[in-house]
């Protein structure tokens, strides 16, 4: 029987720690590199810089950490799973090649592109022959957003990973495939695992569950005991050791810090949960309620047990949208009587937007230092306290009332309530608001354009 | 039952938060096996929809006695949610914490033991 295949997380979203994946890979043995960049709308911000630059709409960052770790991963015969491709996986497969020709690793490097995820172009024919690509959340109809859609992309599960990895892929790059695929695709491809053998598929989901988030599985936001968590400054990133009846061990290199442990990994098995008992993925529906962890060692959690069952005839899509504009504006009142004076601020502003006649479908007023994060359950404020943050929120449909709104800010500090600092940073930024619209559709809707390509460097 | 007093829940238990849409996850897990049946039978979909009574339109409960924790949905507690919410914690990263300023009532015995936890003595 094959040994365990270990499988280092490096990202848990685009923008995470750079290092990460350098240690990973330079730190102790691992057999895949496993990258999540791909957030619920990650897809449309990619997809808004590509239609500036159409070589773009790939998570960019990806080909300079390639630059640096190429060299690493040939030598140590690791291969890299990422999502990092975007909405151009092409694009980003493209300059990873180019990469590695540039890097004199002609021939050693192999990569591995997936695509066929991306339905924008096929929207109207989709909602032609009946799929109505309803809000899973309110049932409406895509039509209602249809000409304000940005990107659109199915998830895809693990078995174009495991097609590329077949082909010999030791870098795979995709576009949306589920942050659970990228770790099941190596365990199914190590292990030969059958498309109907639910449990084990379970387990490897629950595997990639564990890793998608990186150090959040190893110590990083874990909330138990936080003051204990040591090291944070070189945090382990998580690594899964798998064994082929799907149990595995999750761990992180010897000499980093951080804490994997059964609180660290319960925190994230229940992050962004639903049902526990229906984990949905392309793969198979994984049952949380079946996991069982056991300490295994300094820094080792053992995990068994994980039972699953078949696979829905639905994939997900991940559809952003247009929605319109928001700002946000804050400025600081100082004590005595902060707390007062940012509320008397408040009134004083959305007097003033009344009276400009400016309609917004919400303006929110938080004070951050008293309610910004859990509302009226912090009970009132010391009458003490040093300062207040009056932060206030606008959202509309039109450009012109938010564009207004950013200017009644600064006047405040001459024409409000006094001691009132921190308005440096100027104007309130207009930002446009990319909406996301989950739906579902028929995988056979998807899966007969699903394209799998492995060039040599 | 005089032989009760409350504390509050971050005496008993740790939480992590998540999104999904409009809705806000809370995973709350107990700080000793001992301490969950306790979350079980206190730490209700009732309850917890009156703690946080105004701020949520409705409430879910689950249950994962395997990893000794409760997984709660707060419907419609993100203003909108993702990038349509104006609110500071969108995201709904710190509802774990909001929950745990619950108050919940346990045997004494409990509660003593749970605050010498707390203090670094459990």
């Amino acid at each position: 029987m094959k040994g365990p295949v270990r499988i280092g997380a490096g990202q848990g979203f685009w923008g995470d720690w750079l290092e990460a994946p350098v240690r990973q890979v330079r730190g102790g043995p691992i057999d895949y590199l496993m990258m999540d960049y791909l957030a619920e709308v990650t897809m449309s911000i990619m997809q808004k810089q590509r239609s500036r630059d159409p070589e773009s709409g790939y998570a960019r960052d990806f080909i300079p950490l390639m630059e640096r770790l190429l060299p690493d991963i040939v030598r140590g015969g690791v291969t890299v799973c990422t999502n990092a491709g975007g909405v151009n996986p092409e694009g980003c497969a493209g300059a990873v090649l180019e990469t590695a020709r540039a890097g004199k690793l002609k021939k050693k490097v192999r990569v591995g592109l997936v695509a066929g995820d991306d339905i924008l172009d096929r929207l109207d024919e989709l909602i032609d022959k009946g799929h109505t690509l309803a809000d899973m959340e309110t049932g409406r109809p895509l039509s209602e957003v249809r000409d304000r859609v940005l990107s659109a992309n199915a998830y895809l599960g693990m078995a174009p990973v495991v097609e590329a990895l077949a082909q010999g892929a030791n870098i795979v790059v995709t576009g949306r495939v589920t942050d659970t695929g990228l770790t099941l695709g190596p365990l199914v491809h190590e292990f030969g695992w059958a498309a109907d053998d639910w449990d084990r598929l379970a387990a490897g989901t629950v595997a990639g569950h564990i890793l998608e988030c990186g150090a959040q599985s190893s110590g990083g936001n874990l909330l138990k005991d936080w003051r204990k968590v040591r090291g944070l400054r070189n945090p382990g990133f998580p690594i899964v050791e798998a064994q082929s009846d799907g149990s595995f061990v999750v761990t992180k290199h010897p000499g980093t810090g951080g804490v994997v442990s059964i609180p660290s990994v319960t925190e994230q098995l229940v992050y962004e949960m639903g049902d526990p008992e229906n984990y949905i993925t392309p793969d198979g529906v994984a049952d949380f309620s079946s996991i069982q962890l056991r300490g295994a060692g300094k820094n080792r959690v053992a995990v068994t047990g994980v039972r699953g069952g078949p696979r829905t005839d639905m994939l997900k899509v991940s559809i952003a949208y247009f929605y319109g504009y928001k700002a946000v504006g804050t400025l600081v009142y100082s004590w005595p009587d902060a707390y007062d004076k940012a509320r008397a601020a408040d009134r004083v502003l959305r007097g003033r937007l009344r009276d400009l006649g400016l309609e917004f479908e919400q303006i929110l007023t938080e004070y951050v230092g008293v309610d910004a994060t859990h509302g009226r359950l912090a009970g009132p404020p010391s009458p003490d306290i040093a300062e207040v943050q009056l932060r206030v929120g606008v959202r509309a449909a039109e450009r012109a009332p938010v564009e207004r709104f950013t200017r009644e800010i600064a006047p405040l500090v001459l024409t409000g309530p006094p001691s009132v600092t921190g308005f440096a940073g100027g104007r309130p930024r207009v930002e446009e608001i990319v909406a996301y619209w989950p739906a579902l559709i028929d995988r056979r809707e998807i899966e007969p354009h699903v394209r799998v390509r492995v060039e040599e460097a | 039952m005089g032989r009760r007093r409350n504390i509050q829940l971050r005496f008993l238990a740790h939480a992590r938060s998540g999104d999904k849409g409009d809705t806000a996850n809370v995973g709350l897990i107990a700080l000793e096996p001992e301490f969950f049946p306790l979350l079980v039978s206190e730490v209700t979909r009732s309850s917890v929809a009156r703690h946080f009574r105004g701020m949520v339109s409705s409430v879910e409960r689950f249950e994962l006695p395997n990893l000794h924790a409760l997984n709660f949905l707060l419907h419609g507690a993100l203003d909108g949610g993702g990038t349509i919410s104006l609110k500071t914690d969108a995201q709904g990263k710190v509802f774990s914490t909001a929950l745990l300023r619950m108050e919940v009532s346990v045997p004494k015995a409990l509660a003593r033991k749970a605050l010498r936890r707390a203090q670094g003595k459990g």
